[in-house]
């Protein structure tokens, strides 16, 4: 699904803050991500979404080579990807709803055709209530859980998730793991960074890419 | 995976059934569709105000140029249509007679349709403005007068009419008003001409401002951009949206600007139709018409607004493109 060999980054012409990554990500696999603050754990996310091109390496996406891919390409590949981003990313000026039906308002879908299926997810991570509500009003669990509704709602093969349980209390990350869980359960592969070594206590089946001075060790 | 996969996947959660996750009232109808570009910012009142200075601008400025072509043109129209005949006094010659033997040819001179010949009296009062009243002009070898209308729908033949004069009433001289034409033409030439470069002016101006406040719309909207990118949104639905968000901008500065313009020329219409038949008012009038825009004149401020706003969501798009090609 995803192979990295001998990635490297460096902005400009600074050090390289990712050295000689190799890994790869298997369909239906669950991983933590993890490494110190500054590690290069969002940037190693950006380097899988493709918002980032390496220096060096090779990266393969979905069976495709990404330096060859043109921008048609790039987002037809995101579209078969779930992003969730720490800082949520949501639009402030669309309700809760609206924000985890844009995936699929951007693919030109009718509203119609995708009403009860975002209705019923948002049911799903608990933001029933919350659909008319514009993300300014929202608590930070359910910003969370927004940001997650709108990864999960193109159904992707795979789910990159940035430190989805940093901004939450042990409880509700707990059940954030357990959606994400539940969600590897139905095929998708997730990769989740984190530095919450607790949340990883919480599934020991996860494989673990721990990032550290620019390196990758993988630990299945 | 369907929506009731969903409803299977939330009876495994936890806290499915503590009515935490979950209880949905949906008594509040949806919000769909909105535009993605949110409408009301201050980029965006901005903007719509630069649209509706320059649109007013260049309405007016478009308004003015029909309003001095109307206007020369019916100088011109006036002028032409009258013709003066000039009987100077000679010596050996009896001026009664050649002023009456000019009268009589352009009687007779088709395409003619009405003469008016100035008495002695007459004359002498037309220099009274120059030299004052109760002075015996009476000694002073005054020119006469001969003034006529042409037929609007029949030409005077004034070459045959010139040598017919100079035949009858030698000391007769025919002045056509070429030379009023003339200078009025360019007069009115020069007018209109400042005028197309004032407008092209306030276009160039608008389409640079337009230009500007579009980048800086666009820099407060990046984490838009970048958000509907990784939500798999294409170029093409980027700019789509961009387009209409800027086009419905235009329309508003458009019509804002566009209708003060309106306004103004309506204002000034009705002001001038009240001021009419005053001595201050006939001498406007006379300089610049009604004030009177006419039909023509309002479709092409309305044309103006709507071209502004169309050209406000082309020079929009461009640099929405521009900007998105950038970031990749």
């Amino acid at each position: 699904m995803v192979r990295f060999e001998n990635v490297g980054l460096r902005y400009g012409m600074g050090a390289e803050v990712l050295r000689d990554i190799s890994f790869q990500i298997e369909p239906r696999s669950f991983q933590f991500l993890t490494g110190p603050s500054g590690a290069g754990k969002t940037t190693l996310l950006r380097l899988v979404l493709l918002s980032l091109k390496p220096t060096r390496g090779f990266i393969k996406l979905f069976g495709r080579e990404a330096s060859t891919l043109d921008k048609d390409a790039v987002t037809a590949l995101r579209r078969r990807i779930g992003v969730v981003f720490q800082d949520f990313r949501l639009l402030d000026h669309l309700t809760t709803y609206e924000n985890v039906a844009l995936p699929l308002r951007v693919q030109g879908r009718d509203e119609a055709s995708y009403r009860s299926e975002v209705v019923e997810l948002l049911r799903w991570v608990g933001l029933g209530e919350r659909m008319h509500v514009l993300p300014p009003v929202l608590s930070g669990g359910e910003k969370q859980r927004a940001a997650i509704a709108r990864a999960l709602i193109v159904r992707p093969e795979l789910l990159l998730a940035d430190e989805p349980t940093g901004n939450v209390d042990p409880t509700l990350a707990r059940r954030l793991l357990r959606l994400f869980v539940e969600l590897h359960k139905t095929g998708t592969a997730v990769v989740i960074a984190t530095h919450d070594l607790t949340l990883m206590e919480q599934f020991d089946g996860a494989r673990r890419l721990v990032l550290g001075e620019g390196h990758l060790h993988i630990y299945d | 995976m369907t929506s009731s996969r969903w409803s299977q996947l939330r009876s495994r959660l936890p806290g499915s059934t503590s009515g935490e996750i979950g209880g949905e009232k949906f008594a509040e109808p949806l919000k769909r569709n909105m535009p993605l570009i949110p409408a009301d910012t201050i980029a965006g009142r901005a903007l719509v105000t630069v649209i509706a200075i320059m649109t007013f601008l260049a309405a007016i400025s478009a308004g003015a140029g029909v309003l001095v072509n109307d206007a020369s043109r019916g100088w011109m129209d006036l002028v032409s249509r009258e013709m003066t005949i000039q009987v100077k006094p000679r010596a050996g010659r009896d001026i009664e007679a050649d002023v009456a033997a000019a009268a009589n040819v352009a009687r007779a001179t088709t395409g003619v349709s009405s003469v008016r010949v100035f008495s002695k009296g007459d004359s002498e009062k037309l220099l009274e403005p120059w030299l004052g009243t109760g002075l015996d002009l009476g000694e002073l070898p005054i020119p006469r007068l001969i003034v006529f209308e042409r037929d609007a729908n029949r030409a005077v033949d004034i070459s045959a009419l010139r040598d017919e004069l100079l035949r009858k009433s030698p000391s007769a001289s025919l002045d056509d008003h070429t030379l009023w034409m003339e200078r009025l033409a360019s007069m009115a030439r020069t007018l209109v001409f400042i005028v197309i470069v004032i407008f092209l002016l306030v276009l160039t101006a608008m389409g640079l401002a337009v230009a500007f406040a579009t980048r800086g719309a666009m820099a407060g909207t990046s984490e838009i951009v970048n958000v509907l990118h990784f939500v798999g949104a294409e170029d093409s639905f980027i700019a789509a949206q961009f387009k209409q968000h800027f086009l419905r901008l235009g329309l508003r500065g458009g019509a804002i600007g566009g209708g003060a313009a309106m306004l103004v020329f309506g204002l000034s219409a009705t002001l001038a139709a009240w001021r009419a038949h005053t001595p201050a008012g006939d001498q406007i009038e006379a300089l610049f018409g009604t004030f009177s825009l006419g039909l023509l004149g309002y479709a092409v401020i309305g044309a103006i607004a709507v071209g502004i706003a169309v050209l406000t969501g082309l020079v929009s798009r461009s640099i929405v493109f521009r900007h998105l090609r950038g970031l990749s």
